[in-house]
């Protein structure tokens, strides 16, 4: 059983505040994916839960137990770091067997424990070579190897796929959620590819400046997510923002756009007669005939196949330039005039001034933390 | 192409040939002074040939000096020994307070930790000399004069903030991360320091302990001040082939000789220590 608690926690250095009074939550087995530009604040948090760093406020919490003023290695927590801190004067399987020796294992334990989590890594034939002789991937392979051997309760692993090339990057991206799974740990992921995290996370806590933005499963961030800035950072190509004044009529809320009334579904009544922006994603938007109800005229001004869809960007009558993505192989226009359709199910309106994105519900209360 | 590349290393030839031929030079020159007799030293013009004799190696190993004069006594190899056992115990007293010392001021920012790391280099700044008379009044009363334990003390001045300040700078290099993933693997600090940064500042300490052993080696004045006949260095004992009857050069270029010979074995020993430090540098976490 290992939870993890993070209750009020403030971390400052001189007088910078990385982290500033921030609560967390993670269940028994859950994965956690902590997102967010560099500087947020991510890595500094699995450090702390690590106990590497101490905080200056708040306490920590490990399957119950107060972990605060724990030293590190009572903690029994399994880390991997983003530049993988491997023991240069070490073996592979040295680097990997550290844990074990710690627990104070027998030889033969820790040969059986390491072979074992290496075959489980596809790094059983490069054990005996020293890091410098490993490839990014190999290291990297290895730096994960050494924090699963001693199946921790909780583990931590701090962008272990930042430092690995593309392809290597898309097999992990893979094959974790199954490792992970498998080993029924606690983990705490800290990424800032969103598709990582989309793909690893049973939640994300969307961090920037030392607070949690938006805690939430990857469909909640994704559907709803909590300002601007969030709605940006998740999806490829990125939303699609315009200024507009939603206004109603006999029919519901509406925006204009293109002198076409678009209206939306469940938008909320606060946003009428404000300055809001709208946000649209590429694949809520579609290429329709001309005569159809809400079409707003476009020309296209470029296409990008990208194997799996189409992205076309297009220009409409105000100037105003706009992403459409649809799957390889539906009809589309990729030049001259087109018309295009809004899903108004799925338009996302935010405040102008705050970037707040209007009637969010799952909205994080900055102070505390917590989904409110 | 093939021409130029030709020139360059005839150029490169010379001009390497100058620059070991005149830092060598005095060292082979001391060389051959030290299988010649006063005599076919002090011969004008100097001449390259000459018949070698061992005699002044014999004297400094009997410790019988024949002069002009008659023969007089010296203490060379004791001074040789003296030199090994102060240089050797300093250092190894500087290892083992200074190694931990600097690990501390490397991972730990304490309050006054510079100022204190500071002060300690500072002991590099003052003039020997200036230290001395007070350190010889205070010696003399806690009666540590003329001892080797004292003659260690004082060298620590030398040792101790060398190894401190260079050792420092190796911890720093070593990544924290790597050391935290050994903790958190479930070691003590202890054992951190231990096995990993211990073994990653190896090259470092190695070099540090030999800069130290050669400071220690070459010190003069400390132990001119503070130690007799019987505890002296050999830097001090080749004070007494300056003779009434006039200077000993054959025995003196002998001392040189047997007195650089076991830093130039270190050194040649550790350089390959020395390289695989300076290459360990470009190891990433």
């Amino acid at each position: 059983m290992a939870s993890l608690e993070l209750r009020n926690i403030v971390k400052r250095y001189k007088s910078q505040t990385v982290l500033d009074n921030l609560s967390l939550t993670v269940a028994d087995g859950e994965t956690l994916v902590l997102f967010g530009p560099s500087g947020a604040g991510k890595t500094v948090l699995l450090r702390l839960v690590a106990g590497v760093i101490d905080p200056e406020e708040g306490k920590i919490f490990i399957g119950g137990e107060d972990m605060t003023d724990v030293d590190a290695e009572f903690r029994g927590v399994g880390m991997a770091f983003q530049n993988f801190a491997l023991f240069p004067h070490m073996s592979a399987f040295d680097n990997i067997a550290t844990p074990l020796e710690a627990k104070r294992s027998s030889q033969g334990a820790i040969k059986a424990g390491v072979e074992s989590v290496a075959k489980l890594l596809k790094i059983g034939h490069v054990l005996s070579h020293k890091p410098r002789a490993l490839s990014n991937g190999q290291k990297q392979r290895t730096a994960l190897a050494r924090a699963l051997v001693g199946s921790p309760p909780l583990l931590l692993l701090d962008d272990p796929l930042r430092n690995v090339d593309a392809k290597l990057r898309f097999e992990m991206r893979l094959e974790l959620p199954r490792l992970l799974a498998d080993r029924g740990a606690t983990v705490v992921y800290v990424t800032q590819d969103y598709k990582e995290a989309m793909a690893l996370g049973d939640r994300i806590a969307v961090m920037s400046q030392g607070v949690i933005r938006q805690l939430g499963t990857p469909e909640q961030i994704y559907r709803e997510p909590a300002n601007i800035e969030i709605a940006r950072l998740f999806g490829d190509p990125t939303i699609n923002l315009l200024d507009v004044k939603p206004a109603r009529d006999a029919r519901g809320v509406y925006v204009g756009l293109s002198n076409v009334q678009v209206h939306l579904t469940d938008a909320p009544e606060t946003a009428i007669g404000r300055d809001c922006i709208i946000g649209l994603r590429p694949e809520a938007l579609h290429f329709v005939g001309d005569n159809e109800p809400g079409a707003i005229p476009v020309t296209v001004e470029a296409e990008t196949p990208l194997n799996e869809k189409i992205v076309t960007l297009v220009r409409t009558v105000r100037g105003r330039e706009i992403l459409v993505s649809r799957p390889a192989g539906t009809p589309g226009r990729s030049e001259g005039k087109a018309h295009i359709a809004v899903d108004g199910k799925s338009a996302l309106l935010f405040d102008h001034a705050s970037g707040e994105r209007i009637g969010a519900k799952n909205i994080v209360n900055l102070r505390s933390g917590e989904a409110a | 192409m093939e021409h130029t590349s030709l020139l360059e290393r005839i150029l490169r030839g010379a001009a390497l040939t100058l620059v070991v031929i005149f830092f060598m030079f005095p060292i082979v020159w001391i060389f051959m002074m030290s299988f010649q007799t006063n005599e076919t030293i002090l011969r004008i013009p100097p001449q390259l040939i000459f018949e070698p004799t061992l005699a002044n190696y014999t004297a400094l190993i009997t410790g019988k000096l024949m002069t002009a004069a008659g023969t007089l006594d010296i203490a060379f190899m004791r001074n040789l020994w003296n030199s090994v056992f102060l240089s050797v115990t300093s250092v190894a007293v500087s290892l083992l307070l200074g190694v931990p010392a600097a690990y501390a001021f490397a991972r730990h920012k304490f309050r006054g930790s510079e100022d204190i790391a500071f002060t300690l280099l500072s002991f590099k700044f003052a003039p020997a000399l200036l230290v001395l008379l007070p350190l010889t009044l205070y010696f003399q009363k806690l009666g540590l004069a003329n001892t080797y334990i004292g003659l260690i003390w004082v060298y620590q001045l030398i040792c101790l903030p060398l190894i401190l300040w260079i050792v420092r700078g190796y911890f720093e290099d070593i990544p924290a991360d790597i050391e935290y993933a050994y903790r958190i693997g479930g070691h003590s600090w202890f054992a951190t320091f231990r096995k990993i940064a211990l073994p990653l500042a190896g090259p470092g300490i190695a070099a540090a302990g030999l800069l130290a052993f050669i400071f220690a080696w070459n010190n003069f004045v400390f132990a001119l001040v503070l130690a007799s006949a019987d505890k002296q260095p050999v830097t001090v004992g080749a004070l007494a082939f300056i003779t009434s009857s006039g200077i000993q050069y054959g025995q003196i270029s002998a001392a040189i000789v047997l007195s650089i010979t076991p830093t130039l074995a270190l050194a040649l020993y550790a350089q390959r220590y020395l390289v695989e430090g300076l290459s360990l540098g470009a190891v990433k976490g």
